[in-house]
């Protein structure tokens, strides 16, 4: 009985070191939003401390785990007598010394890239202000007026970006996994901070601070793309597209206008200038609806518009009474925008 | 119960002094005596079965919780349900559970260990119990009607604060968390003074057992560190009820105090829940090593550097606050270096088993299990101190994982050891040595399978705190697999709680030293009687049972009458009179009912009622403090 414990306790123990080291050899990084898939030199700085922090913890857990191993084997293996002395040496070596030497080293490295996540090496080209909200993300680009977005942030590749950040009512976290270690949206402070992405791609990102109700749907989308792919982005969000609307998306704007809609969203270039829900400008472009609530596809827009509650609940926007023969005109129009 | 005769048969005590004694300490079973006892042993048994019974509730809401994360979308919970359910889980755990469970185990044990008779104010001890029990039922009932609280443990303004929170619930958490408070803090004023004037002869400081230490320890944290979570609590009440703004920037208000104030209590919580559980190991290994924990003197510094370096961590939990990086780098520096004291005792455990003999029995397995889980909790605690990565995994599952290494692994594996180890002198049976196997390994496994994979959910970038989450974020096989070892951690508790109750149903009577123990609560029968010991021991050495000089002393020494205690000196441990013990009252239950009725008042807004309980409280107060009448010799003026 008792050997039989002894050589489980190694045996799971053991087992919980290979457990650990599969993970991470595995090879899978993780999908869009993982922290070991870093695409941005930020994020790459932390994913070496982690393989760094990963490396010197299976060390010392391998030496605990052969200590240990070695104090229930011996056991049965003879039988030793007590031993008296306090083996302060030993404790003292292994227990404040090599420790110490090692938390040095770990502070100096941590220190370092503290400093160098603190600003990027470059001069930041683009400014982006984030607001947060419950629960959406509401995104400006101050160099460019009226150029408003929600939910997500566009880059261009490889030229660092610096990111304002405020709440407009609760604390928030801005986190964008693959590029940049998170900061914290406070209420009554304005922090910052700066995203560069190395590739193009879209980088998934999520509120990381409990925010309330909708906490677990508050997520955003970073997208990187060429330098001049971003440049008619933007500028294609500041003018509303002049693009001519077919019959059923003139009579979707009519709706538009003439329901609750205008009362709370901004489509620039119309009558509808409220703020207090997202601005809609391009919202047929935006990769989701509800900020990673649901795809945005004209079915889940229709199903939003009538009632957002059913997919997101708690969100701000009411149901809406739209009579069944204007939706498919409202749907048509909103998925002109952008 | 049973009662051993061990005690009569062992010392040089005649049956008259046991019935003298029997009859100034027996409490007579009535409901009375139910209501009124101050006995330190049925107290600290009470605190122990309370807190079991919120830890029940509190790891059904993880369940359902697990549950519902399994799967991708799941719409099990509706998202209110689920942050109330996460709320209250860390809540209590935390604040019903882990604390006041140390609490019971400090209750009953510290006066055994140190030789006394009862804790130094055994009514103020009463009062800390029925306070807790109290707060406790009111905060849950909150969740049984659907109103508990919903802003997390760690409650964040604004989110708390009005308008975000406009019902009830965040009012539960804050005046429910003050209620508790008194109660903590009462125990912690009692263990203090209790260790510190109530040692037996001859323990001096540096022969107090290392569970005394730890507990002492906890109780200077919690003495210092809960003012500040009391004084957020109580400044939340006044912005949600009365329209104050410390809280609210738009007025000058500050939302980051908040923060400063919940962590400058909270980091020092985490080792206010772990270092009692340290003091387990140290209790439980040297039964099991037959030899002393290696190390004393190193021990006892790396119980008062935790606590006092425990002050200075706490803007860790704020890495990504937009602080400044320069206070960043005080603050990671203090929180690197509070592993080495950590560091020093896993060692010392290392050495006692590597020089002592082991016997694998229960107790000894969960303290194996704590060494694994706790080093690997270890290592990510490490990480978070180093703030660029803290940056990164904070409010990630990441953390979840660390933490529940730390604080089941680090906290709830020697409590259950505890548990095993202390049940035949808690309830004088034995419990059954194959059920506890099996409850371990079932436990060991469940544990790692939950929280394991949560290191992974984490550093692939999945948020805390979601009541659910997409699917193609490479999230969901962890999920399951954490959800799967859950169950299996539940069935393990299972058999713990199964292990105890068949152990007072069925199990055989216990000696009064089934372990060949060090400490002075083996000294005693199982259960000790209501005087603890007919002779007061006289110690000599750090372990008194394995001390020839205490045991004779017991054997032959004379019984100490009357109810009192020896009052020693605090260093020193010498003696300076007997002491006589308070009476059973119903004072303190009178009193926490008063205090009862004044949160009810205050959060229903009935002030007229919280009135009436303030006005019963005052005068039970007076009532209780009002000096008796004594005799000069009685009251120790002349001697």
């Amino acid at each position: 009985m008792r050997r039989s414990v002894s050589t489980r306790l190694l045996w799971a123990s053991a087992s919980a070191g290979v457990l650990a080291l599969v993970f991470s050899l595995t090879g899978c990084s993780g999908g869009q939003q993982s922290t070991l898939d870093a695409v941005g030199p930020g994020a790459r700085r932390t994913e070496g401390l982690w393989w760094l922090f990963f490396g010197i913890s299976m060390g010392i857990f391998v030496e605990v785990m052969a200590l240990l191993g070695w104090a229930l084997w011996r056991r049965r293996r003879s039988r030793v007598r007590i031993k008296d002395g306090d083996a302060v040496g030993f404790i003292s070596a292994l227990g404040v010394v090599v420790p110490l030497l090692i938390l040095i080293l770990v502070y100096g490295v941590g220190l370092r890239d503290l400093n160098a996540l603190a600003a990027p090496d470059d001069e930041p080209t683009v400014n982006v202000d984030v607001v947060g909200h419950r629960w959406w993300w509401e995104i400006h680009y101050p160099d460019r007026p009226q150029a408003v977005t929600a939910n997500e942030i566009h880059i261009p590749v490889g030229e660092s970006v610096r990111i304002r950040l405020t709440t407009a009512d609760v604390q928030h976290s801005f986190w964008v996994p693959q590029l940049m270690p998170k900061t914290d949206l406070i209420a009554g402070k304005v922090n910052s901070t700066w995203l560069r992405a190395d590739r193009p791609g879209r980088y998934r990102g999520q509120c990381a601070e409990y925010c309330g109700q909708q906490h677990a749907f508050m997520a955003l989308l970073v997208i990187a793309e060429s330098r001049p792919q971003f440049d008619s982005w933007l500028a294609g969000l500041v003018p509303p597209t002049d693009e001519p609307l077919t019959d059923a998306e003139q009579r979707g704007r009519a709706v538009f206008a003439r329901s609750a809609c205008a009362t709370c969203h901004t489509v620039r270039g119309t009558s509808a200038t409220a703020t207090v829900g997202p601005d809609l400008t391009n919202v047929g472009g935006r990769w989701s609806l509800g900020a990673g609530a649901a795809p945005n596809d004209p079915g889940h827009l229709g199903g939003w518009i009538v009632n957002s509650q059913t997919i997101k609940p708690g969100n701000a926007m009411p149901p809406q009474p739209v009579a069944p023969g204007d939706l498919p005109d409202l749907i048509a129009y909103l998925r002109s925008l952008g | 119960m049973t009662v051993s005769t061990a005690e009569q048969l062992r010392t040089g005590v005649g049956p008259r002094d046991i019935a003298h004694l029997e009859r100034e300490w027996g409490e007579r079973p009535s409901l009375h005596s139910w209501f009124a006892t101050v006995d330190h042993k049925r107290i600290g048994r009470r605190y122990m079965v309370t807190a079991g019974i919120f830890f029940i509730i509190a790891g059904t809401d993880a369940m359902i919780m697990r549950t519902q994360l399994a799967r991708p979308n799941s719409t099990l919970l509706s998202p209110e349900e689920y942050n109330q359910l996460f709320t209250m889980h860390g809540t209590a755990m935390i604040f019903l559970f882990a604390t006041p469970m140390f609490f019971g185990f400090g209750n009953f044990l510290v006066p055994l260990m140190i030789g006394a008779r009862d804790m130094a104010f055994p009514r103020l001890n009463a009062f800390g119990y029925w306070v807790f029990v109290f707060a406790g039922s009111v905060m849950f009932a909150s969740q049984f009607v659907g109103a508990a609280p919903d802003g997390g443990w760690f409650g964040y303004v604004p989110l708390t604060d009005r308008p975000y929170s406009a019902g009830i619930n965040l009012d539960v958490y804050c005046l429910g968390l003050l209620f508790l408070g008194v109660s903590t803090t009462a125990g912690a004023i009692n263990f203090i003074v209790t260790a510190l004037k109530l040692r037996a002869p001859g323990m001096s400081l540096n022969r107090v057992p290392l569970f005394v230490w730890a507990i002492v320890g906890t109780s200077f944290m919690v003495v210092f560190a809960l003012p500040a979570l009391n004084l957020a609590n109580a400044m939340l009440f006044l912005d949600r009820r009365f329209g104050t703004h410390f809280f609210d920037p738009a007025h000058g208000g500050n939302t980051l105090l908040w923060q400063h104030l919940f962590w400058i209590f909270g980091h020092p919580d985490v080792y206010i829940i772990v270092m009692p559980a340290l003091g387990i190991v140290s209790a439980v290994l040297p039964a099991f090593c037959r030899r002393g924990v290696a190390a004393y003197p190193l021990m006892v510094l790396s119980i008062v550097t935790i606590a006092i370096i425990s002050f200075g961590v706490w803007v860790h939990h704020m890495f990504a606050t937009g602080l400044p990086q320069l206070s960043y780098s005080f603050f990671s520096a203090a929180s690197t270096l509070i592993t080495i004291p950590s560091g020093i005792q896993i060692f010392a455990w290392l050495a006692t088993m590597l020089k002592g003999q082991i016997r694998a029995r229960t107790p000894f397995l969960f303290v194996v299990g704590f060494v694994v889980t706790f080093v690997l909790g270890g290592f990510t605690g490490v990480m978070f101190a180093i703030t660029a990565f803290d940056q990164q995994v904070t409010d990630s599952y990441f953390v979840v994982a660390h933490f529940h290494y730390v604080l089941f692994g680090g906290a709830v594996f020697p409590m259950i050891a505890g548990i095993y180890f202390w049940l035949p002198k808690f309830t004088g049976r034995m419990y059954a040595e194959r059920l506890g196997r099996w409850a371990f390994w079932l436990v060991f496994v469940g544990f790692n399978t939950t929280f394991l994979p949560m290191h992974v959910s984490g550093l692939f970038g999945m948020p805390r705190r979601v009541y659910t989450y997409p699917t193609g974020l490479g999230w969901d096989a962890w999920n399951l697999i954490a959800t799967v070892g859950a169950y299996v951690l539940a069935i393990g508790l299972l058999l713990v709680l199964t292990s105890v109750v068949r152990a007072i149903r069925w199990g055989p009577p216990a000696p009064p030293d089934p372990w060949e123990a060090d400490t002075l609560e083996w000294a005693t029968s199982s259960p000790p009687r209501p005087y603890n010991f007919a002779v007061i021991p006289q110690v000599h050495s750090v372990h008194p049972m394995w001390d020839r000089r205490t045991r004779d002393g017991l054997a032959r020494g004379e019984a100490l009458s009357g109810h009192r205690t020896p009052q020693t000196s605090e260093l020193d441990g010498q003696h300076e009179r007997d002491t006589d013990m308070p009476e059973e009252s119903l004072m303190p239950l009178i009193t926490a009912v008063g205090i009862l009725v004044l949160v009810l008042g205050l959060l229903w807004g009935w002030y007229w009622v919280a009135g009436m309980g303030a006005t019963v409280l005052a005068g039970t107060l007076a009532r209780w403090l009002w000096p008796p009448e004594r005799s000069p010799q009685e009251a120790g003026i002349v001697s």
